[in-house]
């Protein structure tokens, strides 16, 4: 009981005064379950949640300060650090906000790349999550599939951008280098290949009924639960609402592109699963346009090599794999960021958590902490 | 941004500015002088509009936009040292009608501090812990304003201009 007191007081007393017995369990920061070095305090009743805390920051290492201290354009690698799995999208909302601020514009062809590798980052992550995502369920094999598929991508982006994962590849105006012929084949080639493999996925895995016992009903976070804590990406879109910042904040070329924004009102863990799993689908289909669509012509434009935008505050948002990614930064009229924020999907999606674990069986709590897909630097940046 | 959104995006913001100036009751005068709300041109700014209030007007700010179905998108700080004052920035986004909107407010650099949101937006425990940290800037009647990224004991404010590297 002392142990208790000194651990979680005020919950460990109401919990007591209420006739419950409880003990405090850690979990991690070295743990399996939670995807990198993120801890979480759970106080148990039993095999039952009465309060988990996350407890953040193991991996801090304070972006924003650097971005304080180095030119805007020496601050792009670290954008590509912080959702390791969604490097894409990073660099392109800080790249997007120092355009919008320096007024820079992006030659039509750098925008369809942008799209195109964008999209397949998007696939890349959601495969690394649903790898992990079953593994933490305890199905072994889906990871086995989903890493083979995903190495196809990795291939093709280490073509052109030279790096498996921290791509750097976007610049202010454009691409670090075009794309050849034999990449846009290999991306057609993959599209073709993924579709099959998306129905492989549906029978071995999606209509798996200890699967659908693991998820359906459970970990509910509903759209009013995710306002209050401004979740978004899929937690937000499982939960019925059809917000998307490529659609409600347009950039680049897509509102040229036709897709569909995958919603599921449930808003347990087994939603979350299938908008991923489709948004998957619709990604392919936003390649496919943009291959058709893509033009010739040059990739990047003219861009001062000393950069210095005009003084003043602008924001750039982006569509990123785990959700809403925002960039805000300050200007002062220098060549180097007076303020660089770095807004995080992951770090909103995993403040709901607290409250929308309350009074779950630990296996369930593990489930949905994996159904948020989480990313740890994501969250501490 | 069609003239249609434009326009609507003066509603939101005039709307704005009606709640915070019929709260104070003093009247719409008074109440000007208080804060200040414009739209601005979002292709420039990455934001539909803006407004500017003083800090005890936050909580009202917080709950209008609470009332309207907005989200909170996150809370930062910026310090400007040379004007001795730091600015908490509040982030807004509309999950449904997709605004964007920006409130600013300024506190003094020796004495930064203003209510918490944390009671209309669960998800603003977080961000005040962080803007907290980083800037040193209190928020009031926060439930439990520790260090969330940095370690438990640390007593120093990194984001301060002042923080020597």
């Amino acid at each position: 009981m002392n142990d208790l007191v000194t651990l979680n007081p005020q919950e460990a007393l109401a919990a007591a005064a209420a006739g419950q017995e409880t003990f405090v369990l850690n979990l991690g920061p070295q743990h399996p379950a939670t995807h990198g070095v993120l801890r979480v305090k759970l106080t148990m009743d039993g095999e039952y949640v009465v309060r988990a805390e996350p407890v953040c920051g193991y991996i801090h290492r304070m972006h924003e300060k650097m971005g304080e201290n180095r030119t805007w354009a020496q601050f792009l690698p670290n954008t590509s650090r912080i959702d390791y799995l969604s490097a894409m999208h990073y660099t392109h909302a800080y790249v997007g906000a120092v355009e919008r601020a320096a007024q820079i514009e992006v030659p039509r062809r750098a925008e369809f790349v942008r799209v195109i590798t964008s999209e397949l980052n998007r696939i890349s992550s959601h495969l690394v999550w649903f790898g992990a995502f079953l593994l933490d369920l305890g199905g072994f094999t889906p990871l086995l599939y989903a890493f083979d598929d995903r190495e196809k991508i990795l291939d093709l982006l280490e073509r052109i951008t030279g790096a498996r994962l921290t791509y750097c590849y976007y610049r202010f105006g454009g691409l670090y280098n075009d794309v050849d012929a034999g990449f846009l084949h290999g991306v057609r080639d993959f599209v073709r290949y993924m579709r099959p493999r998306l129905e492989m996925y549906r029978e071995l895995v999606t209509d798996n009924i200890i699967l659908r016992k693991r998820l359906v009903g459970i970990g509910v976070a509903d759209a009013e639960l995710g306002r209050r804590y401004g979740a978004t990406g899929p937690v937000l879109r499982g939960a019925g609402v059809a917000y998307d910042v490529r659609r409600a904040e347009p950039y680049s070329v897509y509102p040229e592109l036709d897709f569909r924004i995958p919603t599921h009102p449930e808003g347990d863990s087994m939603a979350r699963y299938l908008v991923r799993m489709e948004e998957i689908e619709q990604s392919l289909r936003i390649i496919e346009q943009a291959l058709d669509l893509i033009p010739e012509g040059p990739i990047r434009s003219k861009v001062p090599k000393v950069l210095k935008p005009p003084p003043g505050d602008t924001c750039f948002a982006v569509e990123a794999a785990r959700g809403r990614f925002m960039v805000r930064i300050v200007s002062d009229g220098k060549d180097v960021p007076y303020r660089v924020k770095l807004r995080t999907p992951s770090f909103s999606n995993l403040s709901l958590f607290e409250e929308a674990s309350r009074g779950m069986l630990l296996a369930d709590a593990l489930a949905f902490l994996g159904s948020l897909d989480l990313v740890i630097p994501d969250i501490d940046r | 941004m069609s003239p249609a959104a434009a326009q609507s995006a003066e509603v939101q913001a005039a709307a704005f500015a009606a709640a915070l100036a019929a709260e104070t009751g003093a009247g719409a005068a008074a109440a000007a002088a208080g804060f200040q709300v414009q739209v601005v041109e979002f292709a420039r700014r990455g934001v539909h509009w803006e407004a500017t209030v003083p800090p005890e007007r936050v909580a009202s700010a917080g709950q209008w936009f609470a009332a309207r179905g907005y989200a909170l998108d996150t809370i930062t700080g910026v310090d400007w040292l040379g004007r001795g004052e730091m600015e908490v920035v509040y982030d807004f986004f509309h999950p449904l009608e997709y605004w964007r909107a920006v409130v600013r407010t300024p506190v003094p650099r020796a004495q930064p501090e203003l209510p918490t949101l944390s009671g209309v937006f669960p998800g603003a425990n977080w961000h005040e812990r962080e803007t907290h940290e980083f800037f040193g800037i209190r928020f009031t009647g926060h439930p439990n304003l520790t260090p969330l990224l940095l370690p438990e004991d640390a007593d120093y404010h990194p984001l301060r201009k002042d923080f020597a590297l």
